[in-house]
């Protein structure tokens, strides 16, 4: 007799946020996201910066001993133009995504791996897609908003130390964490 | 014995763009479907106009008239969900078409090197001569990266 078919397991959730940015829905794993904090709440915090050819990146900010890099989303996506009101820090990443809201905060069952036929740079973006509610969502990979070179770009363009701005140790800024928020939507 | 057997008749759905009809080996064929939402974000494959849902699955929408017929068609009456191969893996792909579909028997003759890359034969059927496509060489995969790549490389080493 053929052994039974292993039953499927159960379905693995993953927990993630929707975001928006210029109209236009994405999710991230909230495991990805070490923290959400306003853009006013980081202002003061931040400085400038100019990488030649690289648009997406304006402004820095020093955290303890790294650098984080601001990505404007809209940008990066080459979206219409947003001025962002939400700043994800991407946990493991030089990255700050700069975002416009928050739609929700969910989970996913399933991750289908790009279709094949995206063979340009989405690849990079993207872990996969997501169907949810009966739209489709692509799901962004937190090391996809700056590559190697672009970091290189951006390190070279650094300000000099004594014009970094320190961070203040989140004072005054209204800083949540993901778990936080979750409780709280 | 060898051309006998090239001209064997097959199974082939005729599909239509604009005017023009272009035909598809059957066996390259899952299903044809109703036009449903297109599903749109950010990426840089220039085919490629966005996503459906199908049974649970994600398939991306390519829109194809651009190549076959020189521009973009709007009206659109099913999508015909063919399956690209990818080296060992196969994935479908949606093509959208304007007019009904036909499944037809048919004797395909070669390709002569004048045809394009997406030609995979030619056959004749109603007094038309028609093109047999190669789904493989008209939508977008990473074959597309590696042709750009060497593109790009001829043109960097040129003096």
């Amino acid at each position: 007799m053929p052994p039974a078919p292993a039953k499927p397991g159960p379905a693995r959730e993953e927990q993630i946020i929707l975001f928006r940015i210029s109209g236009q829905h994405f999710a991230v794993s909230s495991a990805s996201v070490q923290e959400v904090r306003s853009v006013d709440s980081m202002s003061g915090l931040t400085a400038e910066i100019t990488a030649p050819g690289l648009r997406k990146v304006r402004h820095v900010v020093q955290r303890g001993d790294r650098s984080l890099f601001i990505v404007n989303g809209a940008a990066h996506f080459g979206l219409a133009p947003s001025p962002g009101a939400l700043i994800f820090v991407l946990r493991k990443t030089r990255t700050a995504l700069l975002v416009d809201g928050i739609e929700k905060m969910t989970s996913m069952t399933r991750l289908q791996a790009l279709p094949l036929s995206f063979c340009h740079e989405e690849r990079r973006w993207y872990r996969g897609l997501t169907a949810l509610d009966q739209t489709v969502v692509p799901v962004v990979q937190p090391e996809g908003f700056l590559s190697a070179d672009e970091l290189a770009l951006l390190d070279a363009a650094m300000p000099p130390p004594p014009e970094r701005v320190a961070e203040n140790g989140g004072q005054n800024a209204v800083e949540n964490d993901v778990e936080g928020m979750e409780s709280a939507t | 014995m060898r051309v006998s057997a090239e001209l064997e008749p097959q199974s082939f759905v005729l599909l239509r763009l604009g005017e023009r009809r272009f035909a598809v080996a059957a066996n390259q064929i899952a299903e044809l479907v109703a036009p449903s939402r297109v599903f749109r974000f950010p990426h840089r494959t220039e085919k490629i106009e966005g996503v459906i849902l199908r049974r649970g699955r994600i398939v991306p929408v390519c829109d194809v008239a651009e190549t076959l017929v020189g521009k973009r068609l709007h009206t659109r009456r099913f999508y015909l969900i063919a399956v690209r191969r990818y080296g060992k893996q196969a994935e479908w792909v949606a093509l959208p078409v304007t007019g009904e579909c036909e499944l037809i028997n048919a004797e395909m003759s070669g390709t002569s090197a004048s045809d394009a890359p997406h030609v995979a034969g030619w056959l004749s059927h109603d007094g038309d001569v028609i093109e047999v496509l190669n789904i493989d060489a008209l939508t977008p995969g990473p074959d597309e990266i590696r042709a750009e790549a060497v593109t790009m490389g001829t043109r960097e080493a040129r003096p």
